[in-house]
């Protein structure tokens, strides 16, 4: 017994050194989570997007500072004496993995696709009036008024080929209400780097490169994603060999991976700040012993709260040294953000008592704080620390723990005294930040600004910043509108997230600030 | 005993409709579909508008009323998170979830059984000692806790066997099995250990007990005193007499494992129902949440029905209670 066990295991030994020399190209790369669909415009949400985006191809892509990159557009410019069209040439000899030709009816299907009412990805696309072919490769896109950010709306729209497309019936996104599923859930045919082999929904599917890509071949030559939801298993999958990347690293197990022989960790910024939030207006909270009136209302109390915020003993403590605190409630790579605006005062708990009491409230007051438990990273040890902070100026805190799923809708609905949320800003620019967070409430704005802050001179400006196309006059209304929201602590931010992939030794995955890791940018050593 | 039949399967029909009532009330407060879907870059209006297309803004008995005329076609519609058919989704992860759940029960019982008999005819050995003390420890050891402790140890540490996932599988018409490959077969092992410990510590504990309880009867005794062998009185006498309650406990068991290898299955990744289900609750995929539990209800509905019949079997003072229509 004893030495057939110990037979079969040299025999797995030998078989799994093998397969790695042998395979040297495939990469195992695990997640918490599987894409969603396959179907592109179906669903506007990171995982599916990173997934999607190693075999559907955008216009622009990004790079790892966040600037705009050529992708299936080479060249993209308002139309000379028109700044309501945008002009985008496209890129010479793409092929579709079908073996079709790429041009621009396929920019046009696709885009008209994107905007169409099933889709999510239609809010990227609102202030577009029409999109048409010039010829082969060129593509003009009418803009309702001018538009001079929409570039950067468009490195998470891919682009499908339209014969394939309307063969298999997909002219609509799939539309949940009617029960309905469509072709391109499960099958693909895009001009990205990898071609789909085989899917398996939440356990694994295989991506091969595709070698009429037009870009470098890169030296990945075939992905295996596996999904997997455990964090424990996930790291122990890495630790024993079974995987080469995981993608959401653990902030506990970061140091021990990097610790840990054969392994490596690579770390970086990710585009997303987190922040408290609270309500406003004169109307009482919910949630509070003072009855008559909102004590957060009052900016002295604001002030006070952000001097017991210790936003270098979460860093260090909670997360482990894994963040960045932050003054300003955007992350640096934000068109707006400064370092001035970043800035934020050290703690002080006497300063605070003493602004507390100044605002008519010696004694404190009560409050709950609404926070998810396993959205962000380490989500409520953050709300944990900061209740003990608040607690020594005398704000008594309720902790409402709740799984993403139920803090949403709390939230959504205006029902939150103080809440914890992320933001992560896929425009790189500041008006995406004002739109949703710092506008009045509305259909269309505000979807976010969940504690009702109100400004219409702010809302006039933030509103001017979609169609200004004077970048200076632009991004000196964004200095205004910040100075205004952080003068008057519209948000508490806490800090921006930071992002780990770990590995083993021998190959290097990039850190990606939208954390979309692109496998064509693996080096193998 | 068509009677009796026909009876227990009207008291289940009844059990289904309260359960499917239950679910559906429930998940309308585990949180809100329509944010997970729509996600940050989305605004008011067309929170409102998915609702209205999703049916959510109608009053709840009818959704009720849909949801069962749909469950009694088989239908349960779409998923919210991967967009397919719910029937499919479930059918395509039962084999994985139906393969473990056998393959656990078969180890628990096995052991299980051969451990009680074992513990209960040698209840002085220093061997029985050591197994009851480690039995304990096998019950009060949380699953999550068992599964990633053998992964460290047979994964990460002696890497000799896979840490997640199922294995190389072959399709067998619509069965997709791992049991025909070395690499699915080896995947099976943790999680089956794993899933079996609790059953098997329960097993064990009710074997011994019921056999020492037996033991001591007057029968064995005078069984005894006939001159029968140890080994025939042992065993033909005595654990037959152990076996009605094994029987129900290791049914109603398999019906708790099928239902419950949900921990097991999250720790190893393992591909089936429970996994499913756990996806479908962090992004409230109410059509999967709803259709799990109908069918994992129905799975102890089928499993009690059987359990009762085979009781009418194995019980001759059931069947004579019968035949006398008590």
């Amino acid at each position: 017994m004893h030495t057939s066990l110990t037979r079969i295991a040299a025999a797995l030994v030998a078989s799994t050194m093998l397969a790695g020399v042998a395979n040297a190209e495939t990469i195992r790369w695990a997640r918490s989570s599987d894409a969603l669909t396959l179907d592109p415009h179906s669903q506007n949400q990171g995982v599916t997007h990173t997934f999607a985006h190693h075999i559907y191809e955008t216009l622009l892509g990004r790079d790892n500072d966040g600037n705009l990159t050529p992708r299936l557009a080479t060249e993209w410019a308002l139309k000379e004496g028109d700044d309501t069209v945008w002009v985008f040439k496209l890129r010479e000899g793409v092929k579709f993995h079908d073996g079709a030709d790429f041009t621009a009816e396929d920019v046009v299907f696709s885009l008209d696709r994107a905007r169409s009412e099933g889709s999510n990805m239609k809010q990227l696309h609102a202030e577009v009036a029409s999109v048409t072919a010039v010829d082969d490769l060129t593509v003009e896109i009418q803009m309702v008024g001018p538009s001079p950010l929409y570039p950067n709306n468009v490195t998470n729209t891919f682009i499908m080929d339209k014969t394939w497309s309307e063969t298999n019936d997909l002219q609509d996104v799939q539309d949940f209400g009617a029960g309905e599923t469509n072709y391109a859930v499960l099958n693909t045919n895009g001009t990205g780097p990898y071609s789909l082999t085989s899917r398996e929904v939440d356990v694994q599917s295989v991506l091969t490169a595709f070698d009429g890509w037009w870009g470098e071949a890169p030296a990945v030559t075939e992905i295996v994603y596996l999904p997997i939801a455990d964090n424990a298993t996930r790291v122990a999958a890495l630790l024993s060999g079974d995987v080469d990347i995981v993608q959401d690293v653990p902030v506990q197990d970061i140091e021990r991976l990097q610790n840990t022989a054969g392994f490596k960790v690579e770390t970086g910024p990710e585009n997303r700040i987190i922040y408290f939030g609270y309500k406003f207006g004169e109307e009482p909270l919910k949630s509070s012993n003072i009855t008559d009136s909102n004590p957060i209302n009052n900016p002295l109390v604001r002030e006070a709260m952000e001097l017991a915020l210790d936003r270098v003993a979460i860093q260090q403590v909670v997360m482990r040294g894994n963040s960045i605190p932050a003054g300003v409630a955007t992350p640096p790579f934000v068109n707006g953000w400064t370092e001035e605006l970043d800035a934020f005062p050290a703690p002080d708990v006497e300063k605070a008592k003493a602004l507390l009491a100044e605002a008519g409230y010696p004694d404190g007051f009560s409050i709950t704080l609404d926070t998810p438990n396993n959205r962000y990273v380490n989500d409520e040890a953050i709300s944990t620390a900061f209740v003990g902070m608040l607690g020594q100026i005398g704000i008594q805190v309720t902790l409402a723990s709740r799984p993403v799923a139920e803090h949403s809708p709390v939230i959504l609905a205006n029902e939150s005294d103080f809440y914890l949320l992320g933001w992560g800003v896929p425009t790189f620019d500041s008006a995406y930040i004002f739109n949703d967070l710092v506008h009045s409430k509305t259909d269309t704005h505000g979807t976010y600004n969940v504690g009702l802050y109100s400004n219409p001179e702010l809302d006039e400006k933030i509103i001017s910043l979609g169609t200004e196309t004077d970048f200076d006059k632009r991004n000196a209304t964004i200095a205004e509108i910040w100075e205004v929201v952080k003068a008057d602590r519209v948000l508490l931010p806490v800090h921006n997230q930071v992002l780990a992939y770990a590995m083993r030794d021998g190959i290097t995955l990039p850190v990606q600030p939208e954390n979309q890791p692109n496998m064509t940018t693996v080096v193998f050593e | 005993m068509l009677a009796f039949i026909a009876r227990r399967l009207g008291q289940s029909v009844l059990v289904m409709l309260v359960v499917a009532f239950i679910a559906f009330m429930v998940f309308r407060y585990v949180g809100d579909p329509v944010s997970s879907m729509l996600g940050q870059d989305s605004n008011m209006a067309d929170h409102e508008a998915l609702r209205e297309r999703l049916g959510l803004n109608e009053p709840f008995y009818v959704q009720f009323y849909h949801f069962v005329v749909n469950a009694l076609q088989g239908q349960f519609g779409i998923s919210y998170r991967l967009q397919q058919p719910v029937t499919q989704l479930i059918m395509e992860r039962l084999p994985a979830t139906i393969e473990l759940a056998v393959a656990s029960s078969l180890i628990a019982v096995v052991v299980g059984v051969v451990l009680g008999i074992y513990t209960a005819l040698r209840p002085r050995a220093i061997s029985t000692a050591v197994i009851m003390t480690l039995s304990l420890v096998g019950v009060s050891l949380p699953t999550f806790l068992i599964g990633i402790g053998l992964i460290y140890i047979f994964a990460v540490e002696l890497q000799v066997l896979p840490s997640f996932g199922r294995g190389q599988v072959v399709n067998l018409g619509w069965w997709r099995t791992g049991l025909l490959t070395e690499s699915g077969l080896r995947s099976l092992i943790l999680p089956a250990i794993t899933l079996s410990l609790f059953q098997l510590t329960l097993i064990m504990r009710l074997v011994r007990a019921e056999m020492l309880e037996v033991l001591r009867t007057d029968y064995v005794r005078f069984a005894r005193a006939r001159g029968l062998s140890q080994r025939a009185i042992n065993f033909g006498h005595a654990l037959k007499n152990t076996m009605v309650p094994v029987i129900t406990i290791t049914g109603l068991q398999l019906g708790s494992v099928i239902a419950f290898a949900i921990i097991t299955e999250t720790v190893f990744q393992w591909p089936g129902v429970g996994s499913l289900f756990v996806n479908s609750v962090a992004v409230v995929d109410v059509p999967v949440m709803a259709a799990y539990l109908v069918f994992v209800a129905l799975v102890f509905v089928v499993i009690n029905l059987i359990v009762d019949i085979l009781y009418f079997i194995v019980d001759p003072r059931l069947r004579d209670g019968a035949k006398t229509g008590r």
